[in-house]
């Protein structure tokens, strides 16, 4: 994985050094909460309810085992001993103090992490598959790539306050994990008709309160000319965004109202003038790069494990585990694992100290000492060997690592919510863990196959409701809490967004209304027919008249 | 006289530029989405022709006017151009083409200053880096308005060089934040080359 130089170093330092100050100045009086709010977000500092929360950035989703180790020891030193893992591959603590935060990036910058730009109006961490570098179906490695772009992003002093938030994924797969349709900048890498490396262009993604997909600006840019063309991109924006309604600033905004056309007219027209300009990247730069992600010291290993084959065929929890969280590798006799952070009942996503202090060593002992985050909130193990499989399991379901969900209901995609968010209209955490314990029944869940359920606490969408196969977004009426329930988000290549079944419903009715939905895909569903091929092919219709049935409740609550 | 928080070529600087603003118009308070308006649209027109012609240009020294003033009498002000003694002011939500299309060669002017109403307002970077690029303006180029410290390495790397700190500032420590970073990361205005250009960085 990517390492810092005396220069990446210098840059977390001399952050350090500015936000210290900043922090100083803002507790001095200096600084005006209005002053100190894009300062501090910029930094991933939040005032929530109970407390500040600090978002943590990792880069593409990439972690090293010493970093890992050292998010355990600031979450317990600076935390109540756990953090929480989000849908962007970064990492929250949800009580740290104000006056602490400086140090706690002291820390960070002492493992080459920070806590740049996790927050405001520029341009987010950049996100790409969790099996980068891995997948069998991957046409180029996205990682030096989102490396190059990082580093372009980070500080870029014309984009450092923009009219809202920007988010940029890349992806280098025949299936796209990376959901490059939900975001402002996708870029998506194939090859070309030359076998020359080659990326097409999504623009005006995005979830939130207007959710779109993206729409593709250009088929066919040069890979060199990434960085200039998303800096067309982003200062058409820049200039042209709308500022005067924080609802209507993202890119997709504009990209509507002007129609792909002109605003690829515009980008176009800008683009000419810095097309080839220093930012072009070269050849020798890419592989210098590059060279930080070459594939891991493997072992020349048979494709087959005669001790995994066995456990796979007596063990039946440890086959029920390897169906759901093993996943395909490159390289003969690996696999890539997925430890479930979706532990029934728990909120999904959080790990605490001693959990990543173990996955640390996991993937020091088993992984070549590297962690991936997955926008799933989950972490993986990218490089375990089939013979070493059922150590590394019973190590992790001794720590509650291993719940064998990952694609099923319960692997539910959840923001923080209103326990702990200040923006959010409702709690999102009680609701899943209430629709966890409901479906708490490994043989059904399995029966159910692979489903999304995504739950976001309000209309920000961080918990990506409207890609769910069900989605469940929490909204205010009249001061209490509701929850709104759409089907028919989809992620992937496919993409496209739930629709809203109808009239919202109280926290304590959800988990019956999941169950509803899920009685009428079971009726209604082909042999090998996903949840959300279902809703596809019979439409909304049928799920939401038995939802909504007057006799519905009744049947569940005699059930 | 009171001390100058000019800041011009990294150092504090005196004043020579009087400023020049349009008389006081009405200005309605616009409401979105149940919030006060903060930020003007770019393209939006906020004054009148009353305001430009009733705008007190004073007949000596030189004079900072803004651009919808100049647009409107540049005919009047040729003399005075020729004379270096007028600079051109605009807004962040001005359109810069309508200067650069009245003006082509923009350096006959000794000074352009981009007003920013509220610091977070970044089209100010745009403004700048547009000014330097495309349109290859050479001589000061002064943010003004609501400019405070924690801005001005960005403002530095988009091509300002010249900064008049917020009146309840102090400009001496905001000179310290021009130097907030030693080595950037991308090319920029400031220096056009990324680190990887400039520096042989090696690798693993």
């Amino acid at each position: 994985m990517y390492k810092y130089d005396e220069i990446d170093q210098a840059i977390v330092n001399e952050r350090v050094a500015q936000y210290r100050d900043q922090v100083r100045r803002y507790l001095a009086g200096e600084l005006s909460d209005d002053e100190f709010r894009p300062l501090r977000l910029q930094n991933g500092l939040y005032i929530q309810r109970h407390a500040p929360m600090l978002r943590i950035a990792v880069p593409y989703g990439t972690l090293a085992s010493y970093q890992l180790r050292k998010l355990g020891d600031i979450a317990k030193h600076y935390d109540k001993g756990y953090g929480h893992f989000t849908t962007r591959t970064n990492m929250q603590l949800n009580w740290p103090k104000l006056e602490e935060t400086p140090d706690i990036l002291a820390e960070l910058a002492s493992v080459q992490m920070h806590a740049i730009q996790t927050s405001g109006n520029c341009i987010r961490n950049i996100t790409t598959d969790q099996f980068a570098g891995i997948a069998p179906d991957e046409v180029i490695d996205p990682r030096a790539i989102a490396e190059i772009i990082r580093q372009w992003s980070t500080f870029h002093p014309e984009f450092a306050l923009l009219p809202r938030k920007f988010k940029i994924a890349v992806s280098g797969s025949k299936h796209d994990r990376a959901v490059v349709q939900v975001h402002d900048i996708g870029l998506e890498f194939y090859l070309d008709s030359h076998n020359k490396v080659a990326v097409k262009v999504w623009v005006g993604g995005g979830l939130g309160r207007t959710p779109i997909l993206g729409q593709v600006i250009r088929e066919h840019l040069e890979w060199q000319h990434i960085l200039t063309y998303c800096e067309s991109i982003v200062r058409v924006y820049n200039m042209h965004g709308r500022r005067d309604n924080s609802f209507k600033a993202r890119i997709k905004i504009l990209v509507k109202a002007l129609g792909v056309e002109e605003f690829r007219k515009q980008v176009e027209a800008d683009w000419a003038n810095i097309k080839d300009s220093p930012n072009t990247i070269t050849e020798a730069e890419l592989t210098r790069v590059s060279q930080y992600f070459t594939a891991m010291p493997y072992e020349t290993l048979p494709a087959h494990d005669a001790s995994y084959d066995k456990a796979l065929a007596t063990n039946p929890a440890f086959a029920a585990w390897a169906k759901r969280c093993v996943h395909p590798h490159k390289k003969a006799g690996y696999r890539a694992i997925t430890l479930s952070l979706k532990p029934h009942g728990k909120p999904p996503g959080d790990a605490t100290t001693e959990q990543m202090h173990l996955i640390a060593d996991l993937a020091d002992h088993y992984s070549f000492g590297e962690i991936r985050v997955t926008h799933e909130q989950n972490l993986v193990l990218t490089d375990v060997k089939l013979s070493e499989m059922f150590s590394v399991w019973e190590i992790a379901r001794a720590n509650g690592l291993a719940t064998p969900n990952i694609g099923l209901l319960t692997d539910i995609i959840c923001c923080p919510g209103g326990d702990f968010c200040s923006l959010a209209n409702a709690k999102s955490i009680p609701i899943a863990e209430a629709i966890q314990m409901q479906f708490d029944n490994l043989d059904y869940l399995h029966e159910i196959g692979d489903i999304e359920l995504n739950i976001s606490g309000c209309m920000n969408a961080c918990g990506h409701h409207h890609v769910g196969h069900i989605g469940i977004l929490g909204v205010d009426k009249d001061g209490s809490e509701w929850y709104q329930v759409s089907i028919g988000g989809k992620q992937g290549n496919d993409a496209s967004l739930g629709t809203v079944i109808g009239p919202s419903f109280a926290a304590e009715e959800m988990p019956g209304v999941v169950q509803r939905l899920i009685e009428v895909y079971i009726a209604r569903r082909t042999p090998e027919e996903l949840f959300i091929d279902t809703v596809r092919r019979i439409g909304v219709e049928p799920f939401k008249s038995h939802v909504y049935a007057k006799d519905a409740a009744q049947e569940v609550s005699h059930a | 006289m009171p001390k100058s928080n000019l800041i011009r070529n990294d150092a504090i600087a005196t004043d020579e530029w009087a400023l020049v603003t349009l008389p006081a118009g009405e200005e309605a308070v616009r409401k979105q989405a149940g919030k006060v308006v903060l930020f003007k649209l770019t393209g939006e027109v906020t004054h009148t022709q009353e305001q430009i012609d009733a705008t007190n240009i004073p007949a000596t020294g030189k004079v900072l006017i803004p651009l919808a003033v100049w647009l409107a009498r540049k005919e009047q002000l040729a003399d005075r151009l020729a004379k270096g003694e007028i600079g051109i002011w605009l807004a962040t939500h001005e359109v810069l083409e309508s200067l650069t299309e009245a003006l082509p060669d923009l350096n006959t002017l000794p000074l352009i200053a981009v007003f920013v109403e509220r610091f977070a307002d970044g089209r100010i970077f745009s403004i700048g880096n547009l000014l330097r690029t495309r349109y290859e303006y050479k001589n000061e180029l002064r943010a003004f308005g609501d400019v405070l410290r924690d801005q001005l390495f960005f403002l530095k790397r988009c091509g300002y060089d010249s900064y008049l700190i917020r009146a309840d500032r102090s400009a001496e420590e905001a000179l310290a934040s021009l130097k907030d970073f030693s080595q950037p990361y991308q090319g920029a205005v400031d220096i056009n080359q990324p680190v990887w250009r400039r520096v042989n960085r090696g690798a693993p």
